[in-house]
Formats: structure tokens, C-alpha cells, sequence
């Protein structure tokens, strides 16, 4: 367990951490999502001790460990390109943290190769890394963050350098590498699919802050903002202007449902596209009517890209659907999917 | 059939005429000297490999040569791990980065002569700085102009000064571009900083220390002016390294064969020796 309480960062006076509560859990991947430069690697610096905080506290299983150095916090980090001793061979490179940690040599060995064959690195032990391919480099440095059974691995990026097939093949395996072995695992990403994948918690970030922090799925399913709901979504998410008025809520564009507990006023509504269908699926469904825009297949999927009102709309079903571009079409929603925001972004209902 | 099209063959012709001005032809010449014998007047008679020969024997060639490898050794012994040890103490970025670089790269913008002259003036017993210092105020019997151990020590003192900047500067380029993922690496692992010199620093510089090493040898192999200003190769013969006897043979004796003979020799083992050392570095990439 990791826990950063008030953890800020600044480098000089610029503020690349903003005050950070935050509980990482074992047992499953934390992810650390966010835009380049919205302070993953930072707060993953701040953790590991490599750059120190300018207030808070860091605890290790309940231990402080904000003054404690790098070398003391027993951690692995891998980063995003592929770093690696490039005069000793795999197996000195997945052993050096062992030798250095002055363990025997047998055992050594045992866990080197335990590491290599889960990392499929056998063959290569007696290579360099400038002799592998750029998956076999990150998988070394990968079975050396293994191999050294730390408290805490730090994965900052790890597969961004990797070509498609290569990281879409170790990203399944990770999740299984690391399960069982009573590490933290912190995953920085800036592919929100990525955090779907490897599943376990998701902090969002933004801009030197976490907005929000939880299950993937509960923040896929209840986004605590605007901006949060619209990290998870290809292609983007639908918003539109909503008025209130005595527990009914009126789009602009046409189309009105009830709610409840909400206030008179202007919000946003939030509908993810694939709950906006060609067809009526249940009685409570929406109609919405609109000129279509732009129509595309991916896949079996139809998207429809519609104007209504003032908003542009896009719909995503499975299925070819014959839509015509330039011409009305109506399109379905059932309100039970929407989630409704405030004018500042601040989830309502 | 297939036309071949030879017009490419024009575009290199200006490269060729010059290359066969500037070295080819002088080149040439001297190979045209090291074989005959010349009395003035155009006039060659044949001596084939007799210059070499003689050249090879004489006792004053092998010892100049003698000094002249010593000179490199020490040299190289020297200048390269001072090199890597001021590299490795100045700071990789901040204010001080540019202030240091320029400091370093101040002796090697300083002509040679006069940096021979500057040494020469500074050394002198009773005139100079350093001459005065080492006698006067710390009682140490020095004078580079009659003892051959204070003349040899001034030369290499001289040298370190003026080119271990080089050093520095390609060893220093090549610290910097080590990303820092590489420094981080190492104190997650709790390496200590020889083991980081060692396993990180040392590989990744390792290019750029190859160029360095040749460099210094051809340079400290080939030197004349520096020495040659201030010693004039002595006291005696003390200091008289390959390129100043090879200058008092050609131009102070005019024997003009025998000194022809002496360049080519000279060449070769210059030749020979860097290629050894490049083909000894670089040998573990290509594995």
C-alpha cells in the first residue's frame, strides 16, 4: 500500500504537483491517466524518491517513507524507453539490483531465471541489450523489476516506445506478471484504453492534479465531472444544454424527459454514443430528431454524426444502418444513461 | 541494351583535382625523394630502399623515436583520465555550464607557437613565473634549458595544459547525452558511484573516448611546434622528438632522401598504431 497525503511538487516556483491525497492498493494495476504533462511522471518521481516533495508525506505500508531514499524504498521503475546496463548481458542486467542487494549467488540465479522464462528471456540471457529488439529490451528491463521483488513498480509508459502488436501482446501479459506478488503496481498511461484494458483503479489526471480516483469502471460508468466523462469515450462523448424547469429536463434542439432531484436550471447532459441508437430500444427512450452530418463504418459498427439544435450529436450501433446523409433521421435515448453536469463541469446527478 | 550513363563521373572530377594537388602529388614527391639521390640541379640518381635502410639503422632515429613513444605514452596516460575526471566534475547544467566550457576551450584556441612561447617565458629560470617560483621561493633545482628531466617535465606539464581540454569537452559531450532515466535507474538499484562510472558512464562515453584516444595519440605523435618553441629540442638531443629531427634533417642538412625516408616511416607507424588502437576499442561492438 502507497499512501501520498498532500503530496505537492514544485520546481522552482512553478507547481507541477497541486496538493495529492491518494491510497494505491496490491492486488491489482493503479493506473495513472492523464495527458503528457499533466504530472504522472512526477507524482511517480515523488513516489519512488527520486524527486522530493515540497510538502506532504509518502507512507509504504504505513510507514513514512518521505525522507527515506530511493535505494531504501525497495522499488522498481520501468520507463517509457528502454534502459538497461549496455555493457552486461541480460542476465547481469535482470541480476544487478541482486548483486547489489548482496543476495547469494544461487539464489540469484534461481530468480533471474524465474524472470527470464516469464518474460520469455531465456535464450537471450547471454546477449546484450543492443543484440535484442526493442520488446525484448523492455522485457529485461521489465524481468529486472521482477527479479528484485520490490514493494512498490513503477511503470511509467512502459509500452508507448513499442510498435502495435508488441504492446498490445505484453499489455495482456502484465497484469498476470505482476499478480500475486504483493508489489504496488502503478501504471502511468496516456491512452485511456489502456486503463480499460488492464482494468484495477484509475487515477485521472490533469494538469498537476488527480480529478478523480476509483474503480475504472465506476468512473467509466460515474464520472465526477465533465471532463472526467469525456476522457473514456471514442468517438467523444455527447454533450448538450439541458433546461430544468419543475422536474423536467427540455434540450434545446427538441426532446424532453423528467427528472429528479435536480433544481431549476441550465446543466449539461452527458450520453455516451453507443446509448444513442437508430431504434427505439425501450418505452422510456428519447426521440431525437436530426440532420445527419457524417456517417461512418468501423468494423460492424455504424456511427451517425447528426445536428440537434444547436449541438452536434453522434450515435454509435452495431450494424449496418442505411442512414442518408443530409436528411432527417430519428435517433433514440434512454434517459437512465444520462449524467448531468453543472455549468463549471461538476457532476449534478 | 541497356546505355550506361558515365556523366556522374564529372561531378567527382573536382574532388579528384584537388585531392590530387593538395595530397596526391605531394605525396608523391616525397615517395619520388625516398628513393634517389639528388645533387641540386634536377639531377636523381637511383638508391632504392637505401634511404629506409639507413634510416631504420641509425642510432639518432631509433632514439628520437624512442622519445617519441615515451612522449605519447605519458601523454595519453595523463591527458585521458583527467580528461574523463574534469568531465565528470563539471556540473551538466545551471549557469556554470557555458562558464566552464569556455574555460576549457581556452587553451586550444591559443595559436601553438604561442603557447610555446608562453610556456617558454614562464618556465625560464630568473626571468620566468613558474622558473622563479620553483627556484627562489621553494628551493627546487629546476631549469628546463640545462636539465633534461626539468626540460621533459615542462614539454608534457605544457601539453597536459594545452589539450586535455579536448578531452574534457568530447567526454563531457558524451556524459551529457546519457538520459537521466540511466542515473535512475542505478539509485533505484543502490548503485554505488564507481559502479555507475563503471557500467554506465564509462560504456555510453565510450565512442567518444575512442575519437578522443586517436586523436591525442596522432596529435602527440606528430608534435612539433609547442616543444620546438620551447625547447628547441634540448637541452642536447633531450627533447628532440621524431617530427623537430626530422625537420633539422630536411631542412637544416638538406638531405632530402634521407628525411623523405624518415616521413614515410614516419607515416606508417603513425598509420599502424592508430589503427591498432581503433581496431583494439572498437572491437567488443563487433561482436
Amino acid at each position: 500500500m502507497i499512501e501520498l497525503q498532500d503530496a505537492t511538487k514544485r520546481v522552482g516556483n512553478v507547481i507541477h504537483i497541486k496538493p495529492t491525497s491518494l491510497t494505491l492498493q496490491t492486488g491489482h494495476f493503479n493506473v495513472l491517466l492523464g495527458a503528457t504533462g499533466s504530472g504522472k511522471t512526477s507524482l511517480i518521481k515523488m513516489m519512488a524518491g527520486l524527486d522530493p516533495m515540497a510538502s506532504g508525506k509518502v507512507l509504504m505500508d504505513g510507514q513514512d517513507v518521505t525522507k527515506l531514499n530511493t535505494q531504501k524504498r525497495q522499488i522498481s521503475l520501468v520507463h517509457q524507453f528502454f534502459v538497461n546496463y549496455p555493457h552486461m548481458t541480460v542476465f547481469d542486467n535482470i541480476a544487478s539490483p541482486l548483486r547489489v542487494a548482496g543476495m547469494a549467488k544461487s539464489e540469484i540465479e534461481g530468480r533471474v531465471e524465474e524472470a527470464a522464462d516469464l518474460l520469455q528471456l531465456r535464450p537471450m540471457l547471454n546477449r546484450r541489450p543492443h543484440e535484442l529488439s526493442g520488446g525484448q529490451q523492455q522485457r529485461t528491463a521489465l524481468a529486472r523489476a521482477i527479479a528484485k521483488e520490490s514493494r512498490a513498480v513503477f511503470l511509467d509508459e512502459p509500452l508507448a516506445n513499442l510498435d502495435y502488436k508488441l504492446r498490445e501482446e505484453l499489455r495482456e501479459q502484465l497484469p498476470d506478471l505482476f499478480a500475486g506478488r504483493g508489489a504496488v503496481v502503478v501504471y502511468a498511461t496516456s491512452e485511456p484504453e489502456e486503463a480499460l484494458l488492464l482494468g484495477g483503479h484509475t487515477a485521472l489526471m490533469e494538469d498537476g492534479r488527480v480529478t478523480q480516483f476509483g474503480p475504472t469502471a465506476d468512473i467509466y460508468r460515474n464520472p465526477d465531472n465533465l471532463a472526467a466523462a469525456r476522457v473514456f469515450s471514442d468517438p467523444p462523448i455527447n454533450v448538450a444544454r439541458i433546461t430544468v424547469s419543475g422536474a423536467q429536463a427540455q434540450l434545446e434542439g427538441g426532446g424532453g424527459w423528467s427528472v429528479s432531484d435536480m433544481a431549476d436550471g441550465e446543466y449539461m447532459v452527458a450520453v455516451r454514443p453507443h446509448r444513442v441508437t437508430p431504434f427505439r430500444a425501450s418505452d422510456a427512450d428519447v426521440e431525437l430528431t436530426g440532420r445527419v452530418i457524417v456517417t461512418e463504418l468501423s468494423g460492424s459498427d455504424s456511427s451517425a454524426h447528426f445536428r440537434h439544435g444547436a449541438d452536434d450529436w453522434v450515435s454509435l450501433a452495431a450494424g449496418v444502418h442505411p442512414y442518408q446523409v443530409g436528411e432527417d433521421h430519428s435517433f433514440y435515448m434512454n434517459p437512465a444513461h444520462c449524467r448531468y453536469f453543472g455549468q463549471d463541469g461538476k457532476r449534478v446527478a | 541494351m541497356r546505355t550506361e550513363n558515365q556523366k556522374a563521373w564529372f561531378f567527382v572530377l573536382p574532388v579528384l583535382a584537388l585531392v590530387a594537388f593538395n595530397a596526391l602529388v605531394p605525396m608523391m614527391t616525397v615517395v619520388n625523394y625516398s628513393v634517389q639521390e639528388t645533387f641540386g640541379n634536377n639531377q636523381f640518381f637511383w638508391e632504392g630502399l637505401g634511404w629506409f635502410e639507413q634510416i631504420l639503422r641509425s642510432d639518432r632515429f631509433q632514439a628520437a623515436l624512442g622519445r617519441q613513444f615515451l612522449f605519447t605514452f605519458l601523454i595519453l596516460l595523463i591527458e585521458v583520465p583527467l580528461g574523463i575526471i574534469v568531465a565528470l566534475s563539471m556540473p551538466r547544467k545551471g549557469f556554470w555550464v557555458p562558464v566552464c566550457l569556455v574555460l576549457m576551450a581556452l587553451p586550444m584556441l591559443i595559436p601553438w607557437n604561442v603557447v610555446g612561447s608562453m610556456w617558454n617565458i614562464f618556465t625560464l629560470p630568473k626571468i620566468g613565473l613558474m622558473g622563479y617560483f620553483l627556484n627562489d621561493v621553494l628551493g627546487i633545482n629546476y631549469d628546463m634549458t640545462q636539465q633534461p628531466l626539468s626540460a621533459w617535465i615542462t614539454v608534457i606539464v605544457m601539453d597536459v595544459w594545452h589539450w586535455t581540454s579536448l578531452v574534457v569537452l568530447l567526454c563531457y559531450a558524451g556524459l551529457v547525452s546519457i538520459p537521466d532515466a540511466y542515473y535512475q535507474a542505478a539509485k533505484i538499484d543502490g548503485a554505488s558511484p564507481w559502479s555507475v562510472f563503471r557500467y554506465i558512464q564509462l560504456p555510453k562515453m565510450k565512442t567518444v573516448l575512442t575519437i578522443a584516444v586517436l586523436l591525442r595519440f596522432m596529435d602527440s605523435f606528430n608534435i612539433y611546434t609547442e616543444p620546438f618553441v620551447l625547447t628547441g629540442g634540448g637541452p642536447g638531443n633531450s627533447t628532440t622528438l621524431l617530427s623537430i629531427d626530422l625537420v633539422k634533417i630536411a631542412l637544416g642538412q638538406f638531405d632530402l632522401g634521407p628525411a623523405a625516408a624518415m616521413s614515410l616511416i614516419y607515416f606508417a607507424i603513425t598509420l599502424l598504431v592508430s589503427w591498432v588502437f581503433y581496431t583494439l576499442m572498437t572491437k567488443d561492438d563487433a561482436q
